[in-house]
Parts: C-alpha cells; structure tokens; sequence
C-alpha cells in the first residue's frame, strides 16, 4: 500500500527528504496541466513545475493539513503562474495584425455564419492563444478560472488569495478587455 | 461581427482544448536532484549585495558633507578684493606661528 500524503510529509519534516520524490511524482500531471494553461513553450512549463515543487518544499512547514496537500498545491501553482505571466508581460510575442491565413479563413467564416464555425480546429486555438497573450496577467487569470475552467468566484479567490469583491472586480475588467480586444481584432480585418 | 458570439466560441474551443498533464520523463529526479544539492554560495553575488546595501547610506553622507561645505562657504565673510585676500592667506601661516 502506498503511503499517505500526511505520512510523506510527515517524513520530509522529519527530515527524510527522499519522501518528497512521491509527493511529486503524485501531483505533478496535474501542476503541468495547470502550468500548459499559462505558458506555451514547454521550457517555460517545465521551469512553472519546477518552481512549484521547490517553493513547495521549502514551504511545506506551513502546510497545516486543514485542507488536502493537493489544494495547498495547486494554490501555490496558480500564484506561481501567476508571477509567471507578470514576469513575462512585456515579452508578449503575439500581436493582432499579423494573423495566420487559417486564422483570417476561420473569422471570415464565422463572420459569414457564426453557427456553422468549429470551434476545435487549429485555427481557433491559435487565435485564443493570440488573444490570452494580449490580455493583462489579471485578467488571463481570472478569464482562466473562471470561463475556461468553470471554477466559481470563490474557488478562484481561495486560489489567488485575493478577496471575492476583488475576484468580481477583475473578472468584470478582463471580460471588458477581452471584448476591447475581440473589436481590434475583427475592427482591423472588417472594417 | 457579433463580439458576443466570437468571445463564447473562443470559450467554448477554449474549455474543449484540454491541456496534456504528461510528464517529461524523470522529471522528479530532476527536481530532487536541485533539491538536495549542496548550497554553493556566490562570493561576488554576496558581496555585491553589500556594495549596493552601503549605496543609500553613502550618497547620504555624500549629500549631507556637501549641504555642510555650501553653507558654511557662504557663512564666510567675503574678501574686499584679491589683493586682500592674497595678504590673508599669506599672513594666516604667520598668525598660526605666532601663536
């Protein structure tokens, strides 16, 4: 039987750091998922999980087993996407004039029929990408949280530590900045 | 164009586009390897930090001496003109032996 996520912490704090190689090897499918949302070059994903792991370890003295490891984790990994997308909003290499022709071929077509439009092709993940990369770090989170993976206001506050009247502000901006840049995007093309 | 429409579509393909969680291969060790290795300490990096910590202490020393020096030059009484001032400074040696 496998040990326990209390018993392998309990044995990293008594100092047998060999027991974290379980935990990590446990959760880290899901903290690379998490970090694929964020980042596109697996690099960049690969340093996200790292960073994750190690503040982990290096926190777990304050882990008080109230909630389960994993959502002590998972907190942790959203703030460190977090500080990842702030570290590297200047570097956004993604603008809106220079569209694919898949891209420019998909709007066309949602513009003639919106309702007959894929919405799983190539296409469509390139220009999500394209427009998560031009919002703030803020508002890609929040839009992340909660219209992307369906989480509620107050999930997604106990996950970025920010308060729930604060969670509602944000997310009511990123939809604002969000349309703002759906209109530069399809201003420039159809107008 | 319908903005609306185009943001839930987005969502939508969004939401359907699941990230992988795979792993690189032995990427646990990799991280226990960073984990349990030895602390090297940076001599330059340290003492780096130390010159830029005594920066703000020494541009205010730095600015407080030279506050000092303008107001105690114009605290000074003016010579009446250069020849004074010339006897002055030549004469000074002697008043300082005389003493």
């Amino acid at each position: 039987m496998e040990p326990s996520d209390t018993e392998l912490i309990a044995a990293v704090r008594k100092g047998d750091v060999s027991q974290f190689e379980p935990l990590i090897a446990r959760y880290q499918p899901r903290v690379f998922a998490t970090a694929r949302r964020y980042a596109r070059r697996e690099d960049e994903v690969q340093d996200i999980v790292q960073e994750v792991f190690i503040k982990a370890f290096q926190k777990l003295d304050s882990f008080r087993a109230e909630a389960p490891f994993e959502h002590w984790l998972m907190r942790m990994t959203v703030r460190t996407c977090y500080d990842f997308l702030r570290s590297h909003q200047r570097n956004r290499e993604t603008t809106l004039t220079d569209l694919s022709d898949p891209e420019v071929d998909w709007l066309e077509r949602f513009a003639a029929s919106p309702e007959d439009t894929s919405n799983n092709s190539d296409a469509t993940k390139a220009l999500i990408d394209r427009v998560m990369a031009q919002l703030s770090p803020e508002a890609r989170l929040v839009i992340t949280l909660l219209e992307i993976e369906d989480r509620t206001v107050k999930e997604i506050a106990e996950l970025t530590g920010w308060s729930v009247p604060l969670v509602k502000v944000r997310a009511f901006r990123a939809r604002a900045q969000m349309k703002k840049i759906l209109e530069t995007l399809t201003r420039e093309k159809y107008l | 164009m319908d903005l609306d429409k185009l943001q839930q579509k987005l969502m939508a393909a969004a939401k359907a586009a699941v990230p992988g969680d795979h792993v690189p291969y032995a990427f646990e060790k990799r991280i226990m390897a960073r984990l349990t290795a030895p602390v090297k300490v940076d001599e330059w990096a340290l003492c780096g930090r130390w010159l830029w910590r005594a920066v703000a202490p020494c541009a205010s020393v730095m600015t407080a001496l030279g506050v000092w020096v303008v107001v105690t030059m114009h605290n000074e009484p003016e010579p009446q003109n250069l020849e004074q001032a010339i006897e002055n400074t030549i004469m000074s040696g002697d008043d300082v032996a005389g003493e």
